[in-house]
Order: C-alpha cells, then structure tokens, then sequence
C-alpha cells in the first residue's frame, strides 16, 4: 500500500499527464492519426482545432482508448493505457469525458446519472454521492433540474449535465468532443462559462472544438490538426495573430472573417 | 351443451398451463438475457456459442427437443432433474425443452432491443469506468428491455400456446385433456371451444397488460 502511493507521489512530481508518442490509427485504408507526437501539462488546457475529418475527435477518443490505436503509445500520469479489462476502466473512471451528443443515461434521472459512477465505479456511499452531485449539479446551474429526465432538459443544460457527471468522478484530465457543436447558438455560452470555470480552477483539459472565442480566452496552447497530422502548436495569441504554417492559415482565412 | 366438463378437470388443466408458461418463461428470460450478452461480448468464443445455439436451436421444432428431452435424456441417459414419478419428471423436463427453445427467440429480442440503444450510451458508461457487465447491466440491458417489451410480449403469447407441445410427452396440460375428451366425448365443436376459449383468456390480458407496461417504461430520448 504504502510502495503505491510513493509511487503515486513519484508521478506527481512530474508535469507530464497525457503523453502521446508516434500514434498511428488507420480507419480502413484512411490514416487517420500519423505519427502523432502530443504532451499535455498537468493544468494546461489544451484546444485541438482544425477542418472536419482532420483526425481530432479520433484524437481525442484514443486518450480512454474509446478508439484503439494502431501502433505507438498513450501515457497518462505515467502509466501506459491499458489494453482492456478492469485496469482500463480504472483509467477511464480518472479520464472524464464529455460527449458532442451529451449521451446522458436516458432512463435515469439527472441526479441518477452524477450518482452512477461515484457508487458504481468508486463505491462511495449513497448518501455522499447524492450531496456530491448535488453540489455538482449547482456548481454547473442545473441544480433545480436533477428530479428531471434528461429528455427533459434543453441541450445546454444536458451538457452541463454530462460535465457534472464527469467531474463527480474526480477526473485528472476532462476530454471535450466537440462540446458545443450539438448545441443552439444561444445555449453554447452557457456550456463555455462552465468549461472556462474549469479551467481557471486549473482542471487538465483537452477540448476539441470549433469555438475560436473558446481557443482564445481558455486556452493555454492551440493544437491544430490537418489530414491526420498535428501541423502546428502554439500558443492562442500567436496562433491566431500569426500562423506559421500554410494550411493553418488557409484554415483561418475561412474562420476567422466574422 | 357443455355439461360434460363436469367430468373433467379443466381448471387444473389450465393451472398446469399456466405453471408451464411461468416456469418457462421466467428460464428463458434469465437464458435468453445471458445469451444475448454473449452474442454482444467482447469474448468470440462466448459470440459464437451463442450465435452458434440461437441458429441450432430456432430452427429445431419443439415437438422434436420436447420428445428429445423425454426419450433422450430421461429414458436414455436417466436425467430426472431432481423429480420423481412420471408426471413430475416429465412436468420438469417439458419446462427444461420450453426453456431451451424459447430462450433462442428471448435472446434475439433482446439483442434486436440493444441495437435500438444509441451507442453512446454504452460509451459514456465506459467512459466513467464501468467494467462490460456493469456497462451491459446498468445502461444498455434497462433500455433494451424496455424497447423489448413489444417483441417479448410476443415470444410470451408464443410460449403459453407452445406449452400444448407437452402433451406429447404426457404432462397433464389444456391440449392433453382436450385430447381426452374429444376421444370420450361426441362434442368436438364445444371442446375446441372450450380450450380456445381458455387460451385466449391466458393470452389477451397479457398482451394488453404487457402493451400498457410497453407505453409506461419506454425510453424518452
């Protein structure tokens, strides 16, 4: 017991939380992750950027190996993912992740879903889960909706829903699928507030979108990916004022005019 | 008309009916669910058992695994299941035969119910850390049963009117008294209706109980 949490201490020392090293993903004859190199901080927050298809969600979704990947090696916290099994679910229950069709438990209430994991996956007790979602649930603004269906709620607040039910389960890094792309214009703002809350409270965060105002203000560095590959990084003043790579600036020009 | 039903035992006729049914379908729920979650594991040997058994089995009549579960395994191989006398061995046997074909037509209702649950439900459970069963068992299995209510309201009308394939081997059910009178009675018009008539007491309700219970839990999305 005590040898683990040395260790534990070990690895906290270190910065690094996500490592990625030459991953490769093929989707059929598609290459669609090559030889991606990534390191994310722990506290940073991360924005991966770029046109559709260019690999991002696929990016995002190999970090809790919801996308197997093809060669290469995925860390985090020091620890490489796991293939399958109990250990890989440990690490998942430690990767929260938010979904671009939230994908709240549909037969369950609102509270139900904030519960699940935490008694489910990290044996709390019943009455501690309640208060934590609870807590969880006033924190995002939804705290008067947890006796409801999510059916029942608007897109906005089901999202934040799902950020609730992934920060119940104490995540060391958030992963952001596109977050906002589901949702109406008028409720996007509602779901950036709580991830920019998130994210001066100094939450590890890799967000896949395509809100530049995001990218802009949260951001500690910008991601951009095209046709598989990461083509530059930078931080988000630089990146925007200046892009470096042509691609990006091409990518930009369509963007940013508005 | 009908004064000859003083003679027999229908009510204890259908009871027997009825305990088939129940029995029956209380085992291949639980065997139809289990091998429902084979077919979708991650396990291939486990996916191709099941896969393997629902093609076997369905298509199999039940008269032949009913008389097979008699002939075979009680007269041939001496398996009783723990009864003993004729009626009761047979009794046991007749819900293991029903059981074992049934479960084939549960297990594919269900499987059919899972692929109506939208598969980020299974994702966002994996995604906080539920292990496969805890996936299966707490999100997928809920919602599938309730968009399985329909199909399995079905496979249960089915089964209650496939119990009468027990006749063959001798338990004391509806078809077998029907039998039964109709070779000691000149009434064939009136005991034909008499059974019908009791099926359909045993099957309506359930289809309109269980079409309600359809509405009331079904999944809004």
């Amino acid at each position: 017991m005590t040898e683990v949490s040395v260790a534990k201490e070990d690895r906290a020392a270190s910065d690094e939380l996500v490592v990625l090293k030459s991953v490769n993903k093929h989707f059929g004859a598609l290459h669609v992750l090559q030889d991606i190199d990534l390191t994310i901080d722990r506290g940073e927050v991360v924005v991966v950027i770029g046109p559709s298809g260019s690999g991002k969600s696929t990016l995002c979704r190999t970090i809790n190996r919801l996308e197997t990947i093809d060669s290469g090696t995925i860390t985090i916290d020091g620890r490489p993912l796991p293939h399958e099994g109990r250990e890989l679910a440990r690490l998942r229950a430690d990767v929260g992740m938010v979904f671009q069709s939230f994908n709240l438990f549909a037969h369950k209430t609102v509270l139900e879903n904030v519960m699940l994991g935490q008694i489910k996956v990290r044996r709390a007790d019943k009455k501690a889960a309640e208060e934590k979602a609870r807590a969880l649930l006033d924190r995002v603004g939804v705290g008067t909706q947890a006796d409801k269906y999510p059916a029942q709620l608007s897109g906005g607040q089901q999202q934040r829903v799902a950020i609730a039910r992934a920060l119940a389960m104490n995540p060391k890094v958030m992963l952001f699928d596109e977050p906002t792309s589901a949702l109406d214009p008028e409720m996007i703002n509602e779901v950036l507030d709580v991830m920019r809350q998130l994210a001066s409270e100094g939450m590890t965060m890799i967000v896949v979108t395509h809100e530049m105002g995001f990218a802009r203000s949260a951001a500690n560095r910008v991601v951009f990916m095209a046709d598989g590959r990461i083509v530059e990084q930078a931080a988000p003043e630089q990146f925007f004022n200046n892009p470096r790579s042509d691609r990006a600036k091409d990518f930009l020009s369509k963007i940013l005019h508005h | 008309m009908f004064d000859f039903l003083g003679h027999y035992d229908v009510l204890g006729a259908f009871w027997t009916t009825v305990q088939l049914t129940l029995l029956s379908a209380l085992g291949s729920l639980v065997w139809g669910t289990l091998l429902a979650a084979m077919r979708v594991g991650p396990v291939p040997l486990m996916r191709g058992f099941g896969t393997a058994y629902v093609n076997i089995v369905r298509n199999i009549p039940l008269t032949v695994i009913i008389l097979f579960s008699s002939l075979g395994l009680n007269q041939t191989l001496g398996v009783s299941l723990g009864a003993k006398g004729f009626d009761a061995i047979n009794f046991r046997l007749a819900v293991l035969g029903l059981v074992v074909y049934t479960s084939a037509f549960v297990c594919e209702a269900i499987r059919a119910g899972i692929n109506t649950v939208p598969v980020g439900q299974a994702e966002a459970a994996r995604a906080i850390g539920l292990g496969f069963s805890q996936v299966l068992g707490l999100v997928v299995l809920p919602q599938a049963f309730r968009a399985t209510v329909a199909p399995l309201t079905n496979v249960l009308i089915a089964l209650t009117k496939n119990t009468t394939v027990a006749a063959a081997i001798s338990v004391a059910e509806a078809a077998l008294l029907m039998k039964k009178m109709i070779e000691n009675e000149a009434q064939l018009m009136s005991i034909s209706a008499v059974i019908a008539f009791g099926f359909v007491c045993l099957t309506l309700p359930t289809g309109l109980i269980l079409g309600w219970v359809g509405k009331k839990v079904a999944v809004k999305r």
